[in-house]
């Protein structure tokens, strides 16, 4: 009798088993080793790209610069000069004009939009107490609808001049950054939603009144730290 | 097998182009088999989009034909669907970095639908029915067919939506300012219209040809 025939179906189910392991685990293997390598062979381009998007939009939010500066935010509320690699800190952005004086610092907020996380940058103007420019970084609202946030003419209208003025103690900004329906913005510390977008532009008021609530008093309480430093790392 | 029956066998057997063409247009997946229809509406609404899910979706169909065809003697039956998933989530992957790699906005603008690639039931549908069953390079050429054919659709469906919904192509006006815009083309709503319309103009060709 061959070697076969006399095996019990228990060996057959276990060699079975095995087989199906060996070609999960096997092509596993070479699966995490493909994705592992295009992910070495991608990251510092990638990273690149984000850098230069992100430059670029500091330039949009602060119109009138013609170099930048990064800042972090230590755990003591100062603001120090930074290389800006390290993206778990908190980085602020210090745009200054040809003579060097600083116009405006760019601030990264983000928040929960309609489909995932919604990621902007504004722009602040310590003269004026007003933000004065606004780019969405990253979105994922929904095509058509909630992507008017970044291309709605009248929307964007709503962050040129928002005022952030603060209180007299500079600790607290007076009015909050609100949300308001569409057609029924009256001061200029509210942000017109747009119809259809509803969700969205109500996240981008709320994101933009938490993070303008806590960032605007720790800048203008510091303006003299954002001065331009030549040894500072400058774009 | 016989001399006879292999050069039988032969003369049957498909050319590479027949199986190149089979793809491109007889069993074209948008058109004629009505597959993979989720980024086919979604992400149709500009050309460039639709060009670049159509490139990724293909880059990934050949390439896991092409695998999944030479590891077929390989994988047990029982674990064939959860292996090919793995395989066709790899190829996503890293088509996700390279697309990153090669442009944010375009990243920005195709956002959740590469990494739905993995669900799109073509992609799966020729692992199963043509690449566990074939040789390597007929899988790689079926897949290449398939591939484009579904670049093509993609394609027809994008610049249509985007001439009469933007009044551009790729970007580019090509209508006068006074150009009212059909918004509804943009939106999914138009990516339905879109769809009836050239499917209706292929059936009509199809029909034709039968009469004569």
């Amino acid at each position: 009798m061959s070697e076969s025939k006399t095996r019990s179906p228990g060996t057959q189910t276990n060699d079975g088993s095995k087989k199906m392991l060996i070609a999960m685990v096997g092509i596993g293997v070479v699966c995490a080793l493909l994705i592992v390598f295009t992910y070495e062979g991608t990251f510092g381009r990638i990273e690149m790209l984000k850098a230069e998007a992100l430059e670029q939009a500091v330039f949009k939010v602060l119109p009138g610069i013609t170099k930048t500066g990064i800042f972090e935010l230590t755990s003591e509320g100062k603001f120090i000069p930074s290389d800006g690699k390290d993206r778990t800190k908190t980085l602020v952005y210090a745009g200054y004009d040809d003579q060097n004086t600083l116009k405006g610092i760019a601030i990264e907020a983000k928040g929960q939009g309609y489909a995932d996380i919604l990621k902007v940058l504004y722009g602040y103007d310590p003269a004026s107490q007003s933000i004065v420019g606004f780019y969405v970084l990253e979105s994922k609202e929904t095509p058509g609808l909630g992507d008017k946030i970044e291309k709605d003419e009248n929307f964007l209208s709503n962050f040129n001049g928002l005022s952030v003025a603060l209180s007299e103690d500079f600790k607290t900004v007076i009015n909050k950054v609100i949300p308001v329906k569409f057609g029924t913005k009256e001061n200029s510390w509210e942000v017109e939603g747009i119809t259809g977008a509803t969700i969205s532009t109500r996240a981008i008021g709320n994101i933009m009144g938490e993070s303008t609530a806590t960032m605007i008093p720790l800048i203008y309480q510091q303006q003299e730290s954002f001065a331009f430093a030549p040894n500072a790392p400058t774009k | 097998m016989s001399p006879e029956l292999k050069n039988i066998a032969l003369k049957d057997a498909p050319s590479s182009t027949d199986e190149f063409i089979k793809g491109l247009w007889r069993e074209n997946p948008v058109f004629v088999q009505v597959i993979g229809m989720c980024p086919v509406l979604a992400v149709s609404n500009s050309a460039e989009n639709a060009l670049a899910m159509g490139l990724a979706t293909a880059f990934v169909l050949v390439m896991s034909n092409v695998l999944i065809s030479s590891l077929r003697n390989f994988i047990p039956k029982q674990v064939r669907i959860a292996t090919y998933i793995l395989i066709i989530a790899t190829f996503v992957t890293m088509v996700d970095y390279a697309i990153q790699a090669i442009s944010v906005d375009l990243h920005k603008s195709l956002g959740a639908f590469i990494s739905l690639i993995v669900v799109n039931c073509m992609i799966l549908s020729r692992a199963e029915a043509f690449a566990s069953k074939n040789t390597v390079s007929k899988s790689a050429i079926d897949g290449l067919g398939m591939g484009f054919g579904f670049v093509f659709a993609l394609f027809c469906l994008g610049s249509v939506r985007e001439i009469l919904g933007n009044g551009s192509i790729f970007g580019f006006p090509i209508f006068p300012e006074s150009y009212q815009e059909w918004i509804i083309m943009i939106l999914p709503a138009g990516g339905f219209f879109t769809l009836a319309f050239w499917l209706l103009i292929f059936n009509h060709y199809k029909l034709k040809k039968a009469k004569s």
